[in-house]
């Protein structure tokens, strides 16, 4: 178990050098400077702009100190934003999107998992269509439509919800569910799928023969084995949701993170787009390490390699 | 395994209270800082509040490096030079309680106020000098110093060949600044009131030099309001300054500033309640919700001192012509493209400054719009020169920055062009950093471009094209007498006199079209009609210390 869980460091710390450094040569790639300004001001400030933040160095000395910013977490300061550190933007913004990912994937999984179980319980009945019609369009809508819908009928015309802002836990429920539902109909064709799989083995059919409840068989055998293809969504899911989503942060002007990752590139903001890079991959390739390891938890036929039983 | 699963489970519960209580959902603890959603609330508690929106985060709120309108916005509330703009922008006395001109217009005497910044210390002439010595600095950086060059040795001082004892600025005592100019320029007194000349508390900004990175004790300010809170990304809160001099007649209590990205998530807003007004800075009154508030007799139009023109690369191989430059500019239909594209009342640009600014009402007749006889004629003689057999050889590629706004104009003169002169055009779009570097550059044939006054004089639009290296001139072309001219109205001190040379120089331009001017710019807005006082000037500064809400 240990020595897997070093080499899965170990590619962890493969994975994030790989993706710096292609990061690094796309944005140098990509045309554009960002300190091109309408107005433009005269060519020497220009250049003391550059010089400051060291875009006149040949490129291998401005990927060694790419590479020197990363591995000491310190990507200095936004080209746009005067005086604003990226690590200040990135402390700033993440709790709210971690939040809001939280909240949207806490509604993701019990609503999906609920909605789940019951079309596999009910297979090829009504409830079974009702709930595979829902999990159909979570899927297909997408979710800035879904935000827009739910901010003209809710909190527009219904008043329920305060329209945009980020002021209290009530401004977080309709962004949170513009999120989930998509997800949320994910997670419900899962569990529906490998649900019906285990409906059909034969220790649900000796529990139920025993005598147990529907639902009791449920909690007790199916789910659990049922379970796994969702926590390997759940990864992905993870670092997905707590980013941030770009467009749900427009449209309800929540102060996250993920408008950080578009507008940093449309800003050339090169300092910027390094440290959300960065701090994405961290999360994401954490967030699959850590659904591998809880698979050993869940299910016991599962072994890790360099396990020593 | 039950065991591990409930540990698992009360581990990620006891994770997840961690992260709530952490970050929690923003609100306030105590405090009414966020918009209500009833208007009730608002008057029962008395606090004369006004709840607006900005479309993004201001990139600095520092007076001399902020570029963009949003910083501006705030700027002019919590800031005050000299003088102050009115709603006709007549330079009025604000910190400056009194000043006087030399018979040649070169020396400016200006006496302060008592005035206090808001930790107290009084504001001091060496508070101005301060400021705009750092601005010229070319060690700060700051991109809008060429504001400050109508100053003594300004220009060379910023550009590393001067030093700061040879600028202009002499600061007698603490309440006389006396400023001498490069050239009688007539627009100084508007300058001041610019964010760029705004003054800066010296004790202050040198002991903390990211002052202006939050809000807080440190950032300390003169004008009529305070930044109470900053809330990166989310909001900003101002607060009537009671210690400004002319707090009595500050109606506002506080001002509350959101941060909407989506243009129709603030329109959804407005109808709502949730703010009092929609209009450039604050978002901006979308596209397609313009009909919609014009039938409801709630939109209102304000002229605005800008020019949306497309700059024509005389560099290019075709575009040096100048018959094809001349066929191009007149067979554009600009009344049929703001009637039926545009829709906010614009004015079709037949000239390049526009008719709000002082001495350019009148149209100076350059050209007629949508002539497209003369277009024909122009035509020809341009394919002509360049060898082509017909019209149908010919192909221009118009660039523009990705946006449907600049799509759609582009396509109807695309059309325009192609029923006409039966030309071929091609579309190219590129993102803004990449577009602007394009432009920078030379490569494009005809680029889009927009230009928004600064202070309201036509010398602002005339000035960018006295030279091929000035950095917003774009087309490569020059004309000695041109130039000549825009250098004598910085010398003329008769107004009336000056108006006639920048006209003169304007014709010449007009004539060889270096750019072709499309639209003048119009503000739609719309305001709640609790608000009163809410009106932008031309240059788009709005003066919330004249608003009252109901």
């Amino acid at each position: 178990m240990i020595n897997y869980i070093l080499k899965r460091l170990m590619y962890i710390l493969l994975a994030l050098f790989v993706i710096v450094t292609v990061t690094f040569f796309l944005m140098r790639l990509a045309p554009g400077s960002p300190f091109a300004n309408e107005r433009n001001f005269p060519p020497q400030i220009e250049e003391k702009l550059n010089e400051t933040y060291g875009l006149n160095n040949p490129w291998y000395i401005q990927y060694k100190d790419y590479l020197i910013d990363t591995a000491t977490f310190n990507f200095g300061e936004s080209m746009k934003y005067k005086a604003r550190s990226t690590n200040d933007m990135i402390a700033e913004s993440f709790p709210v999107s971690l939040t809001l990912g939280i909240e949207a994937m806490l509604l993701a999984i019990g609503f999906g998992v609920l909605i789940g179980v019951i079309s596999a319980l009910y297979h090829n009945k009504f409830p079974d269509y009702l709930a595979t019609s829902i999990a159909v369009l979570g899927i297909s809508v997408p979710s800035f439509i879904l935000a827009g819908l739910m901010q003209y009928f809710l909190a527009y015309k219904l008043d329920i919800f305060p329209t945009a802002g980020w002021n209290g836990f009530i401004y977080s429920i309709l962004p949170a569910l513009a999120i989930a539902f998509s997800h949320a109909g994910f997670i419900a064709k899962l569990t529906r799928s490998s649900m019906l799989e285990q409906n059909s083995s034969d220790y649900v059919k000796m529990a139920r023969a025993k005598g147990l409840g529907k639902w009791t068989v449920v909690f007790r055998h199916t789910l659990r084995n049922a379970l796994l293809p969702v926590v390997t969504y759940l990864g992905p899911l993870t670092a997905g949701v707590v980013t941030g989503s770009f467009i749900v942060e427009q449209i309800f002007a929540v102060p996250g993170l993920g408008k950080h990752f578009v507008q940093s590139i449309t800003n050339r903001d090169y300092t910027v787009i390094m440290g959300t890079t960065v701090f994405y991959s961290i999360i994401l390739l954490f967030a699959v390490f850590i659904v591998d390891i809880l698979y050993s938890i869940i299910d016991p036929r599962i072994k890790l390699k360099g396990a020593k039983k | 395994m039950n065991k591990n699963k409930k540990f698992f489970l009360l581990a990620l519960l006891a994770a997840f209270s961690l992260v709530l209580a952490a970050c929690g959902f923003g609100g306030d603890k105590g405090t009414d800082t966020k918009p209500t959603t009833d208007g009730d609330n608002k008057e029962s508690s008395g606090k004369k509040e006004l709840n607006v929106v900005v479309a993004s985060e201001p990139p600095s709120l520092h007076p001399q490096l902020a570029t963009d309108t949003t910083s501006g916005a705030v700027l002019n509330e919590v800031f005050e030079g000299l003088t102050r703009l009115d709603k006709d922008t007549v330079p009025q006395k604000a910190m400056a309680e009194d000043w006087e001109v030399s018979e040649d217009g070169l020396t400016y005497t200006f006496t302060l106020r008592d005035a206090k910044w808001s930790n107290g210390d009084p504001v001091v002439a060496g508070d101005f000098a301060y400021s705009w010595e750092w601005a010229l600095n070319p060690d700060n950086m700051s991109e809008y110093a060429a504001l400050l060059y109508p100053i003594k040795g300004a220009e060379a001082y910023n550009n590393g060949k001067g030093s700061a004892d040879d600028l202009g600025i002499e600061v007698k005592d603490d309440k006389t600044l006396v400023v001498t100019l490069e050239n009688p320029t007539a627009y100084f007194l508007e300058l001041t009131a610019f964010k760029t000349y705004a003054p800066l508390n010296q004790k202050v900004v040198e002991a903390n030099e990211d002052w202006y990175a939050n809000a807080g004790e440190q950032f300390v300010t003169n004008g009529p309001f305070k930044l109470a809170d900053w809330k990166h990304n989310a909001s900003i809160t101002l607060e009537k300054n009671e210690d400004y001099w002319d707090a009595d007649n500050v109606k506002l209590e506080k001002v509350n500033i959101g941060m909407v990205e989506g243009e129709s998530t603030a329109v959804t807003m407005f109808k709502k309640g949730e703010i009092d007004f929609l209009g450039s800075p604050f978002q901006t009154v979308a596209l397609d919700s313009i009909d919609a508030f014009r039938s409801e007799g709630k939109l209102n139009i304000a002229d605005k001192a800008g020019v949306y023109w497309y700059k024509l690369n005389t560099k290019d191989k075709v575009m040096a012509n100048e018959n094809i430059r001349r066929a191009l500019t007149l067979a554009m239909d600009r009344q049929g493209l703001i009637d039926n594209v545009l829709k906010g009342e614009q004015t079709p640009a037949l000239g390049m400054v526009p008719t709000v600014i002082k001495g350019f009402e009148e149209d100076r007749g350059y050209f007629k719009d949508n002539d497209i006889e003369e277009a024909k004629k122009a035509l020809e003689a341009g394919l002509k020169e360049l060898g082509l057999a017909k019209a149908s050889d010919l192909t221009i590629a118009i660039s523009y920055n990705t946006s449907e706004a600049h799509a759609s104009v582009a396509q109807y003169i695309q059309e325009s062009w192609s029923k006409n002169l039966g030309i071929n055009t091609t579309l190219d779009n590129s993102e803004w950093q990449v577009y602007l570097e394009k432009v920078n550059m030379g490569d494009y044939q005809v680029g889009r471009m927009g230009w928004i006054a600064d202070y309201n004089d036509a010398y602002t639009f005339l000035e960018m094209y006295a030279t091929a290296e000035n950095g917003n001139n774009d087309t490569g072309w020059e004309n000695p007498k041109y130039k000549e001219l825009i250098e004598a109205s910085n010398k003329e001190v008769d107004a009336e006199k000056r108006i006639q040379i920048l006209k003169d120089a304007e014709a010449i331009a007009m004539k060889e079209l270096p750019v072709a001017p499309i639209y003048y710019y119009t503000d739609p807005s719309v305001v709640s009609e609790r608000v009163t006082g809410m009106e932008a000037d031309i240059l788009g500064n709005f003066q919330l210390k004249n608003v009252d809400v109901k």
